[in-house]
Order: structure tokens, then sequence, then C-alpha cells
């Protein structure tokens, strides 16, 4: 065909080609979505929820029950923790606040008597933040933001390169030492999908940590969200956290 | 010629390399969904106690204890509550004096509120429970 045969083709011509193309394509996808195994209907539907949690500082008796029940239900090896609590001490006058976690708070704290400061327990997590800085520095796609909400870990994907780790900002990832794969909080997704809460959630006996689902109508969290003041951890991060903490002290980091 | 080749070496290469599925929800794998959720349960949760622990459930509900889970102090119980024969996988009874200690040792960081004591003060290292009842301890 020379070359003034293809440009024989005219605009009606095009078009009349283009549209039939576009009659093959929809129907073709039409096919596709008939003959292709309809997803089985499953109870648990991820674009119906988006997962978070509340955390009431002044609820926190620091007992370090989490700790142990996010050890339990997620095999975390000893000396790491996806879940920790911290202990601070904030004096007047004082740049640094004291914040001590002896082993993560796994057995609770050694009590304090000084009155004269202030002191708090903050429990700590993974934030689940919708703007991840860990999802966005894996080179492979091992860690993302499930259509939920959850930040989670493709142990079968991860090359244990620790990219993650150092861009968390809130330090809640570590390289698992059996696995050498990146290991962090799921929040108790295999628990969270079938109805239950978190193991933190379900252990922690003064209710200072509660699973939230922000896409619920009938969930507590969004009155919880009208009556108090809440605060995300280091906000400055921009790292769309959602882990909200009522009456956070400024001294927390 | 050798540019077609190595390009269908690549793409073989490469559609056997990326797990099915791949990008159907952002630039990660699907099925890593699925493994996640398919991990066994530890912690069995309060409503699978109380199918079973009924009257416990009821004597709590009207003490202090009411909003605090059977496993927070009877630690996880999935495979008590799983098994054929619970009776056959008894849970251990809880290590009292630390747990007891562990929420209501007194410390100053913990909220003004909340029931404290210096236990060595206190009892002196007696048993807890042989004063309270921690399914409904009264103060």
């Amino acid at each position: 065909m020379s070359v003034e045969g293809t440009m024989d083709i005219s605009r009606r011509n095009l078009f009349a080609a283009g549209g039939k193309l576009l009659i093959l394509a929809s129907v073709g996808a039409t096919l596709e979505q008939i003959t292709g195994a309809a997803p089985p209907e499953e109870a648990y539907r991820m674009a119906d929820h988006w997962w978070g949690m509340l955390i009431d500082i002044d609820k926190c008796i620091g007992c370090g029950n989490c700790v142990r029940a996010c050890a339990n239900e997620n095999h975390v090896p000893a000396g790491f923790f996806r879940t920790w609590v911290e202990r601070y001490q904030v004096e007047e006058g004082r740049r640094q606040p004291h914040v001590d976690s002896p082993n993560g708070a796994i057995d609770g704290f050694p009590p304090t008597t000084r009155t004269d400061l202030k002191s708090f327990f903050v429990p700590k997590l993974c934030n689940q933040c919708a703007d991840s800085p860990c999802v966005q520095v894996c080179p492979v796609g091992a860690t993302f933001v499930s259509p939920d909400g959850v930040v989670l870990v493709d142990e079968s994907y991860c090359l244990g390169c620790r990219y993650c780790i150092q861009a968390c900002p809130y330090g809640c990832r570590y390289l698992h030492p059996a696995k050498h794969t990146v290991d962090k909080c799921t929040l108790c997704y295999h628990r969270i999908t079938q109805g239950l809460t978190t193991a933190c959630c379900e252990s922690c006996p003064t209710g200072a940590r509660q699973l939230v689902d922000f896409k619920n109508p009938r969930d507590p969290v969004h009155e919880f969200l009208r009556q108090n003041k809440v605060q995300v951890l280091k906000p400055y991060m921009a790292t769309e956290a959602k882990v909200y903490y009522k009456d956070l002290d400024g001294s927390v980091r | 010629m050798v540019l077609l080749a190595a390009l269908g070496v690549f793409l073989v290469i490469r559609t056997a390399l990326i797990p099915k599925g791949f990008g159907k929800y952002g630039h990660y794998s699907p099925g890593a969904l699925d493994v996640v959720r398919q991990r066994p349960l530890v912690y069995a949760g309060q409503e699978t106690c109380i199918l079973c622990h009924e009257d416990e459930g009821k004597v709590r509900a009207s003490g202090k204890h009411a909003h605090v889970a059977c496993e927070a102090c009877h630690g996880p119980q999935a495979a008590h509550a799983n098994a054929d024969d619970p009776a056959g996988r008894m849970p251990v009874l809880p290590d009292v004096p630390n747990l007891c200690r562990r929420c209501h040792e007194k410390d100053a960081a913990k909220p003004a509120g909340f029931p404290q004591v210096v236990t060595v003060e206190h009892s002196g290292g007696m048993y807890c429970n042989r004063c309270h009842k921690p399914h409904n301890p009264q103060l």
C-alpha cells in the first residue's frame, strides 16, 4: 500500500472505524464481566471502612496490658514492639521531658512518687497514616495503605532494606529478627476484618484505647471528636495520622 | 529482530515475576491483604467468653470491673475457646500479686481518680483476692 493509500481515509471513515472499535471494546469488557467468575459476596467490604484509633491519655494507667496482648496476638519477638507505652515526666523550666518505657512497659512501670512534676502515660503504636512516608519510600511496593486505611506489609515481597524503618517519623517499624522482613502494627487486621476489636483495645482495662471506624456513621468516634480536644502526633509531618490522642501534652513527640 | 526477541524475553520474565493482580488497589499485591487476614486469633474476644461464662459476666457487670474484658486478666484464650474440648485446655489462673499491682500500684503518673494503693503498706504481701472479689470488687 502506498503512502497516499493510507492518507485516503477520510475523517468520516476514521470516525466510523473508531466508533466500531469503541463498541467492540465495550462489548469485550461486558463479556469479561459476564464470563469472569463473580467475586463471592463477602461479609466484610473494605470500601465500607476507614480504620483508626482513639487514645485517651487521661485514662491510661500504664499497666502494659496492651503491650502484652499485642505481643501474644501477633507473636512479636522479645525486645521488639508493635505497641508500647511511654511515661512522660515534664518539669517546669526544663526543656526536655524525661521519658521512660522499661522494655516497652510490657510489665508495667516501676512506680514513681514524684508529685512535683507533671507525669502521664502515652501509649504508642503505628499511626496508620493515610499519607504514610513509609509507604512512599518502599522501593518495591511491599508496604501499602489498604483500601480500609490500614498500613500493612507484604512479607513475601519485602526485601528487608529497612528504608521504611527510617522513614517512619514515629519509630513504629522494626526488622523481624527471624523473618528478616519489616514488621509493624497491622491494627490487628485479622481481627478487625471479622468484627473483633484489636488485641490491645480488647485488653485495655480502662478503655484508654478504642478502635474506631471513621466510615461507620454509628461509631462513637464522631461524637468523641465533636466533644473533645484531640491531636495527632507530629501533625507538622503532614502524614494524615489516624490515631487521635485526647488531651495530648505539647511535650509529647 | 534482536531487539524484538529481547523485548519478548523481558515481557515473559516481567509477567512471571509480578504477583497476580498487582496494582488492583494500588502499587502492591492484593493477595497480601488475604495473607494478613488469615492469621490465627490468639485472643478470643469478650463476646466469645460470655457465650459459656455468662454467670461471671453478670457478676462483673454490676461491679467496678464491668468494662474490663475477661482476657485482660485471664490472658489469651482463643486456644481454650476454639478447642473441641475447652475443659481439656483449662486456662492457667492469673498471677494475682503481679496482675493487681500492674493496674493498682500507686504511681504519680496514673490519673488521680483511679483507685491506687501502695501494696506494701496496704496488704503487706497478702494476696489481693483474699479480701477483694476480682470479678466484682467493692472498695
